[in-house]
């Protein structure tokens, strides 16, 4: 479905995507683990063509996103969603209006079918009868299942997932866990999801790529990263605050820092 | 630490020109953009009412004080020199030439241009440009364009409000409170006021229109991802749009003339 080649990312000095190589199967939640830094929203960032590399290639659906011209591009992303990890509903838009933007956009459907496939998506995501509210007026988890409705509007055949469940209590947590999940078995979605959140990831997940740095560590199911023998993800999963991966990341020495003029 | 001044002041100017080449391609894109389909046009009259409707009354009452001052000010100085007949095209030039354009540009500054650099900063802060191109919408066509095009459109409109409501102003207070002729204000204005007056009028209401809404909005698109960052930028916005529109209308004066 969506193939990663030779992808580098620099930012100054700082290698963000250090030639990653990586697939993300049709129909199965790939989770994308690491943490902070770790490069995993840039590599999000440049699979949907919202940042260019600097070298490197992502194909989906057959085309090279990343050569591709805007309007090749734009035919693609219709068949692409996205969660953003602050939602990023329009905050001058009603959440019926929010859901029925890119219907709006890129169709013709009339508005009584446009309000019934609103109704639907709003249903999916358990928040049916929000349709006059504004986005300030919803919770946390609330925004991010409106954000999952629009997404899956226009029937996407791949979404991706900013770090869908940062910042949510442990039951809205289960909420959007469970919709990702759903979405998956039931649509035959393709999912990315990029997150740091090792539980939520082991519910979801049933490949889980781990960044460390710009590089891949780690590739595989669930069982095989719960039993790798890596000394980095071993420390990651298990949330441990001595290992190989340090806790701050510079390239200047310490004293010399403190002693600079 | 060690300052290399003459290496400071040439980042600055080599910075400051790279903003500036930013914001010509920025306008040439959202400009470009506003001719080619789809168009955008209710997208377009949405903001057309945000610029110039909202204006609306803020341009009403102070055109209407700024032309009874005029009135009272025309008034006591024309009739040291026995003169006051003059009143009418004193004031009317006055409005036409220079106060309508500046003033109604820099009212619309404040209520509007400030807006738009908030709100495209907000946007910006909360992933909503990432999400339309990801809905595969250009955010530039679909946010940046209707809002050149309509400060383009709504400036020379509410200039003309300004001018009509200044006109009268000066009218109620020079003819009716100080008692000037009314045939005399009237038609001393039409012979004074002369078609290039109000062409020139018009072209700096049509390039203040620009500058507000280009300002406006490369300041928003520009502004840091953060709250203290937009609210900079807004600020930024208000600065930079009110200076440019007196050096802009300098030089259009000086063209003119």
């Amino acid at each position: 479905m969506i193939r990663v080649e030779n992808l580098v990312k620099k930012y100054g000095n700082i290698v963000a995507l250090n030639n990653l190589n990586c697939r993300f199967e049709e129909e199965k939640i790939t989770v994308i683990l690491g943490g902070s830094g770790s490069g995993k929203s840039t590599l999000l960032r440049q699979m949907t063509g919202l940042e260019r590399p600097d070298r490197g290639s992502v194909y989906f659906d057959g085309m090279d996103l990343i050569s591709a011209n805007k309007k090749n591009l734009y035919q693609k992303r219709k068949k692409m969603g996205m969660l953003f990890q602050g939602s990023a509903l329009f905050n001058y838009l009603n959440i019926f209006e929010n859901i029925a933007f890119p219907l709006r956009e890129h169709t013709k459907i009339a508005e009584n079918v446009i309000k019934t496939i609103v109704t639907m998506k709003l249903e999916m995501v358990g928040l049916r009868g929000t349709e006059n509210l504004m986005p300030a007026q919803l919770s946390g988890g609330m925004t991010k299942r409106v954000g999952l409705a629009r997404a899956i509007v226009m029937d996407p055949k791949i979404i991706f997932y900013d770090e869908p469940t940062s910042g949510l209590d442990p039951i809205s947590t289960g909420v959007i866990d469970k919709l990702i999940k759903d979405l998956n078995t039931k649509l035959n979605i393709t999912s990315v999801v990029v997150s740091h959140d090792i539980e939520s990831c082991f519910r979801i997940a049933d490949k889980i790529i781990i960044l460390f740095y710009g590089d891949i560590i780690a590739e595989g199911t669930v069982d095989e990263i719960k039993n790798s023998e890596d000394l980095r993800v071993k420390q990651f999963i298990n949330g441990e605050p001595e290992g190989p991966i340090p806790f701050t990341r510079t390239d200047k020495d310490y004293l010399d820092e403190l002693l600079m003029e | 630490m060690n300052f290399d001044i003459p290496a400071l002041i040439g980042r600055s100017t080599l910075n400051r020109i790279q903003i500036l080449g930013k914001s010509g391609v920025f306008l040439f894109v959202a400009f470009c953009q506003a001719f080619l389909p789809p168009f955008r046009i209710i997208r377009l009259f949405k903001e057309i009412e945000f610029i110039g409707s909202k204006s609306f009354l803020i341009v009403f009452v102070t055109a209407l004080f700024t032309g009874m001052v005029l009135g009272i000010q025309g008034y006591h100085t024309l009739t040291q020199f026995g003169s006051e007949a003059l009143l009418g095209s004193a004031v009317a030039l006055s409005i036409i030439r220079e106060l309508g354009p500046v003033l109604c540009a820099l009212m619309v500054t404040g209520r509007a241009g400030s807006a738009i650099t908030a709100q495209i900063g907000i946007m910006k802060i909360t992933d909503q440009f990432p999400a339309l191109e990801m809905m595969a919408i250009d955010p530039v066509k679909y946010v940046i364009s209707p809002k050149i095009l309509a400060g383009i459109i709504s400036l020379p409109l509410l200039t003309a409000v300004f001018d009509v409501v200044g006109i009268m102003g000066g009218y109620l207070v020079g003819v009716k409170l100080l008692g000037v002729n009314e045939g005399a204000y009237f038609s001393k204005m039409v012979t004074s006021v002369t078609f290039t007056d109000i062409y020139g009028g018009i072209l700096k209401s049509l390039s203040f229109g620009l500058l507000i809404a280009w300002i406006s909005s490369f300041m928003g698109f520009m502004a840091e991802p953060t709250t203290e960052g937009v609210s900079t930028a807004t600020t930024n916005a208000v600065v930079l749009t009110s200076l440019s529109i007196f050096i802009v209308d300098y030089i259009l004066t000086s063209l003119l003339l």
